[in-house]
């Protein structure tokens, strides 16, 4: 049973550490355009690629020690060791300023759209992914 | 599910943007009020927005932090018939920018179709992450 969920976990893994940050990015892109206006807002990012191989090293970590062994969650503050912290791989990056204004804040709409409609097709591109995967995996289990 | 989150941080920006729309037309409206109910002419209203943190990675919405009254000095028409012309014959008008109001206002629309946008494109990302599988 481990030994199938091991296979499968490491499919649909990758693209699913991939929803997730891409995920949490667009909710950092939505807080970004929703605080176009706030006077000292600093604009924030991650950086995905960073983000993914944190997610990814720590997915391989776990999966070396065994799926079985689970540290017991007892505090919010506790890492859950079968996912890897369901937190944020990545660290929140401040945005570069590329015009400043007189109130401090530094979101640029055409970055923050062009980052968000970017991020909302790479999300939408993993899910066809991962449905595909599921797809090829059934059929390769079904007998027709 | 960190994309539900994008509804409440886009509703909150639709609702401050909405918040400063009201502003700007009541500013727009009281253009030449020279008179209130406490016998002063009207004092231009701004808003303030704040960013609330609402985790710890820096994901924040927007509110309004409070409304203040612009500052800025009344404008003195020279009208020296008005019945509340002072004794130089000049009269305290409200400090309404009226160019900086429509600017105001435009920018608060755009801001809010922006909200509306990331809300529509966060939708249809978790209406197509349900079909997983289908």
């Amino acid at each position: 049973m481990g030994y199938i969920m091991d296979k499968l976990d490491a499919l649909l893994g990758f693209h699913q550490n991939a929803l997730r940050i891409r995920g949490q990015r667009q909710e950092l892109l939505a807080a970004n355009i929703a605080n176009a206006d706030t006077p000292k807002y600093k604009a924030k990012d991650i950086d995905f690629a960073d983000a993914m191989q944190n997610a990814m090293s720590s997915q391989n970590a776990n999966s070396k020690i065994g799926n079985n062994l689970q540290a017991v969650v007892t505090q919010p503050g506790h890492i859950n060791t079968l996912t890897g912290g369901q937190n944020i791989s990545g660290k929140t990056l401040f945005r570069p300023i590329v015009q400043g204004s007189v109130d401090g804040n530094t979101v640029d709409m055409d970055v923050e759209r062009n980052q968000f409609v970017d991020n909302a097709i790479r999300y939408e591109a993993s899910l066809t992914i991962i449905n595909n995967q599921i797809k090829g995996m059934l059929s390769a289990i079904q007998n027709n | 599910m960190s994309l539900f989150n994008v509804f409440n941080i886009a509703g909150s920006g639709m609702s401050a943007n909405s918040h400063r729309l009201n502003t700007v037309a009541s500013n727009l409206a009281n253009v030449d009020s020279v008179t209130s109910s406490d016998g002063k002419p009207y004092k231009s209203k701004q808003v303030i927005f704040r960013a609330v943190p609402i985790n710890n990675l820096g994901v924040s919405t927007v509110k309004v932090d409070k409304v203040i009254e612009d500052p800025s000095p009344p404008n003195l028409v020279y009208n020296p018939t008005h019945p509340l012309a002072d004794a130089k014959g000049y009269v305290t008008m409200p400090n309404v920018n009226v160019t900086e109001e429509m600017v105001n206002m435009i920018s608060a629309s755009r801001a809010y179709q922006n909200n509306v946008e990331t809300m529509n494109a966060a939708k249809s990302m978790l209406l197509k992450t349900l079909t997983i599988g289908s």
